[in-house]
């Protein structure tokens, strides 16, 4: 099993499984960051319209080859068909945001159903039409890469270099729109055209996708690398370029992985591969992962008691809360007995006058001190400028020679 | 007509219409608070929910198949719940996420555990099986008070009637703060009602919806059901009460309408064999929409500019 997913890996299982794995990692590359657009314009769920609305498109274009007198099972035949119909899908939804009041989900909503419905019968047509002759169409709801045709195989991953090439030529209007569409539409460019091509290249993508994780989980590869990307970075170009690489990821080892066994279908490994990804992420990307937030909390409940035991120490009263007692000890800032070290007394001197120093500037500053954070722990030298703080003193002094 | 017509049509066009009534209720109240698509989510995760009831009793027998259905729901409401909160992402995206992966992860078991001995697949679980529901011991219409006959009907009419039963009077009973909490949450706050209680409550009786229709009728027609006849019955009013009964006649028309086409249809256009049942629901239903889309009194948005 290992040496077989490493062959597979290394391109090693035969030519098909070879081109099979490339053409998945670069659909998965395309899809991550054309879904990144979409995602970052909040319209991820756009894509399972658009992918469910293949499906009658997949039935037209059967119907049509088999009564023109082909054998009806021409992949690039289906997959015109299935791109014309969710094209017509994504127009319905459009139409339906912006001729009536319905909201954007509830139209999503019927046109997935609908398109996918009215795909069943055709299918089911289709099935009369071709007693005992299996037409294979059922293939495109789950995906199917066994038993694929070398030119079928060839096809995906064309079809993915080349919206990998689309993708990466239009990357910068698509950031901007996605950033801001406001903005992009005063520095000159044409948002109807740069959603429409946005729109156009998940179609592509979906289209494409068809074949090799199947119309219901190819908006799976449209959305999860996306938001894996959005843990990993604030920045949309970023995000753009870690969604491509996360769902290109997931694409090789998935094909890879699936490649490599027997009852491992293509297009749910390349999916779990992707929420396995997503799930990591969660736990350990820096700033927004799980892992970094309770490292942040235990960091700043550390300099709250460390804070509060120094004033305690330059009030000369005892420490008592067992918590900041073990910090202080071991950081050496009072000793066995419960005294204050010389380095601890130094240090509560600071926070002790730290402590007027910020009661003085609440007063003086209030709205450069609130915005700045106070929060009874932070070295007055990041808020305040050397003069300020002096002047701070001066003030301070005169205070105390006053009283 | 007659006894050809009970025998085969009667129940399953009844099981149609309650599974549409069923999904349609709760979906009025789907459509208006935007959550349309929680019901797109519930319907993809029944799948790992069966698939994991199956190799856990080793049987698909009913209940074992509901209660897996109904937990899988539940893990799924949980989940986007937790990576919205956890994650700070957005509901949709966060709802892609999770039902997408449960859905691989229901194709995976599938595909590494021995079903073949049993029926149970990822098309069974897409679009039903409506058209087998059919009432054997039926002779004619008189046998709708020949108790014999009448014990012989399949268990799904009895289940779905209940589930249409229970969400109609949940429906009834919590019309008033279902309605305030969907209309002005602040306000129906500030009453009293427990706003999110409401909402957890409408998730719950959405996936009971799901849950009871898809193993007769498949989760197309749920999903359809859900989102189709509320949308066109909003197009058709702006009173709740009125949208609620559009709805009804709409899910009544679509499952009435559908299954006559879906059976005699193809026999009118000359063709030998009935096509899928639960398709041609949603394709109806979907016409409805257009047509209320099209010229529905209440179409545009107020304010919106009318005209071409």
């Amino acid at each position: 099993m290992l040496e077989a997913f490493l062959d597979a890996l290394l391109l090693q299982a035969g030519y098909n499984a070879a081109l099979v794995a490339l053409g998945a990692g670069l659909l998965g590359v395309a899809a991550g960051s054309s879904g990144a657009f979409l995602f970052l314009r909040k319209r991820a769920l756009v894509s399972d319209a658009i992918a469910h609305a293949t499906l009658p498109g997949v039935g037209l274009a059967y119907i049509v080859m088999v009564m023109l007198g082909g054998e009806g099972r021409s992949l690039p035949g289906l997959l015109l068909g299935s791109a014309l119909s969710a094209g017509a899908g994504l127009l319905a939804v459009q139409w339906l945001v912006a001729r009536t009041r319905l909201a954007e989900d509830a139209a999503i909503g019927a046109v997935l159903s609908v398109f996918f419905g009215f795909g069943i019968v055709l299918l089911t047509v289709i099935q009369n039409m071709s007693r005992g002759y299996q037409a294979g169409l059922e293939g495109f709801l789950l995906g199917s890469t066994a038993g694929m045709l070398f030119q079928d195989a060839l096809l995906i991953a064309a079809g993915g270099a080349l919206a990998v090439a689309f993708t990466f030529l239009f990357r910068r209007p698509m950031t901007i729109t996605a950033f801001d569409p406001e903005f992009a539409a005063t520095a000159g460019i044409d948002i109807r055209r740069m959603d429409l091509a946005m729109m156009g290249l998940v179609m592509g993508v979906t289209v494409i996708g068809l074949k090799l994780v199947g119309l219901i989980l190819i908006v799976a590869m449209l959305i999860i690398p996306p938001v894996t990307a959005r843990l990993w970075s604030e920045r949309t170009e970023h995000v753009v370029l870690i969604a491509g690489l996360f769902g290109g990821l997931s694409g090789y080892l998935g094909a890879a992985l699936s490649a490599s066994a027997p009852n491992l279908p293509t297009g749910p490994i390349i999916v779990l591969i992707a929420f396995s990804l997503f799930v990591l992420s969660l736990l350990a990307a820096p700033r927004r992962g799980l892992l970094a937030g309770a490292r942040l909390r235990q960091r700043y409940r550390k300099s709250l008691h460390r804070h509060q035991g120094l004033l305690a120490i330059a009030r000369n009263d005892a420490v008592r809360n067992p918590a900041t007692l073990k910090l202080l000890r071991r950081e050496g800032l009072i000793g066995r007995d419960g005294t204050a070290t010389e380095k601890g007394r130094d240090l509560a001197a600071t926070a002790a006058r730290n402590e007027k120093r910020w009661a003085l500037a609440r007063q003086l500053y209030t709205d450069d001190v609130q915005a700045g954070g106070y929060d009874g722990s932070r070295p007055i030298e990041e808020l305040l400028t050397r003069d300020a703080i002096a002047q701070i003193d001066e003030r301070l002094g005169e205070a105390s020679r006053d009283s | 007509m007659g006894s050809e017509f009970v025998q085969l049509s009667l129940t399953p066009m009844l099981i149609g219409i309650l599974a549409a009534i069923a999904c349609a209720l709760p979906g009025n109240f789907l459509v208006l608070r935007r959550q349309a698509l929680i019901g797109d989510a519930i319907s993809h995760v029944v799948l790992p929910g069966i698939v994991a009831a199956f190799l856990i009793t080793g049987s698909v027998s009913t209940w074992p198949m509901l209660l897996g259905a109904a937990g899988a729901a539940v893990v799924a409401v949980v989940l986007i719940e937790a990576i919205k909160r956890l994650g700070r992402i957005e509901p949709g995206a966060a709802m892609g996420v999770v039902f997408t992966s449960l859905f691989a992860a229901g194709v995976l078991l599938l595909e590494q555990s021995d079903t073949s001995s049993v029926h149970l697949d990822v098309e069974h679980a897409l679009y039903g099986n409506l058209e087998s529901l059919i009432w054997f011991a039926a002779e004619d219409w008189s046998s709708l008070v020949d108790s014999a006959a009448l014990r012989e009907l399949p268990p799904e009419l009895f289940r779905m009637a209940g589930a249409a039963f229970v969400i109609a009077l949940l429906t009834l009973i919590f019309w008033r703060p279902l309605k305030l909490s969907t209309f002005d949450e602040a306000f129906a706050r500030a009453v009293g009602i427990p706003t999110v209680a409401v909402s957890l409550g409408l998730v719950i009786v959405s996936a009971v919806a799901a849950v009871a229709a898809f193993d007769a009728v498949g989760s197309i027609i749920v999903i359809a059901m859900f989102i189709c006849p509320p949308a066109a019955a909003r197009l058709m009013t702006n009173r709740l009460e009125r949208q609620v009964f559009w709805s009804i006649v709409f899910a009544t028309l679509s499952a009435v309408l559908g299954y006559v086409l879906a059976g005699y249809g193809p026999l009118w256009l000359g063709g030998e064999h009935a096509v899928s049942a639960a398709g041609m629901i949603a394709t109806v239903s979907g016409l409805i929409l257009a047509l209320a889309a099209l010229f529905g009194p209440h179409r545009s948005r107020i304010g919106a500019p009318t005209g071409s």
